[in-house]
């Protein structure tokens, strides 16, 4: 599985990264995390704010931390 | 996309028509010039049309959302109920008495006219695309 945690670096987005690799450490998948701070790349997702979550190519947040509960939703149903 | 981290969580989503006539040229020449006065950020209303993930999810999670159409085809209303997206202010330029045509020579009267009742609907209850429905009323919008 391959996320990416899009946003070019503030306290909201290290906690994004943070919550995003917890619940996978947690759900025990087997994962990427990846961060993505280049703001040209991040454009290319289409997202209208950072921190954002992409699971597998599926943009799944955009403009807020996400619950660690979320997640590992996201995370189960792939 | 601005150089600026963890943008837009509480800005204003302008999603604004685009079409072939007078109306849908203010739309967009409003949502332009109210994006560059920062009541908000005028957004891709295509890419949620065509089910981009990152746009629709976007307009998801977005707190507020300032829909316009230019007339009532309501292409706009139409994209976002096709995303599942309900709760937005909303306005319709020929509501306003802006009869619709293909002259293209946009007055200043107008695109003010329009980007007046674009404030008043994001100040006002959130009603939704059917009259009478209200949802999220958000103090945004200066």
């Amino acid at each position: 599985m391959d996320i990416k945690v899009l946003g070019p670096g503030c306290a909201k987005c290290q906690q994004t990264e943070k919550v995003v690799k917890e619940a996978v450490a947690e759900a025990g998948v087997s994962s990427t995390v990846e961060k993505v701070t280049d703001i040209r790349k991040i454009a290319e997702y289409g997202v209208f704010g950072t921190p954002a979550v992409v699971v597998d190519g599926d943009v799944k947040c955009v403009g807020k931390v996400p619950s660690k509960q979320d997640v590992k939703k996201w995370i189960s149903k792939q | 996309m601005e150089n600026k981290c963890c943008a837009a969580n509480n800005e204003v989503m302008i999603l604004a028509c685009s079409g072939g006539s007078n109306v849908g040229q203010l739309s967009n020449r409003a949502a332009v010039e109210l994006t560059q006065e920062g009541l908000g950020k005028m957004y891709c209303l295509a890419g949620i049309g065509g089910q981009l993930k990152g746009f629709v999810q976007s307009a998801k999670d977005v707190p507020v959302i300032a829909a316009i159409d230019g007339c009532a085809v309501g292409c706009a209303k139409a994209i976002l109920k096709n995303a599942g997206i309900q709760n937005y202010n909303y306005i319709v330029l020929t509501d306003l008495g802006i009869e619709k045509n293909k002259n293209f020579d946009l007055s200043d009267e107008d695109i003010i006219r329009v980007k007046n009742a674009i404030v008043a609907a994001c100040k006002g209850p959130n009603v939704g695309a059917e009259a009478g429905k209200f949802s999220r009323i958000v103090g945004c919008c200066g």
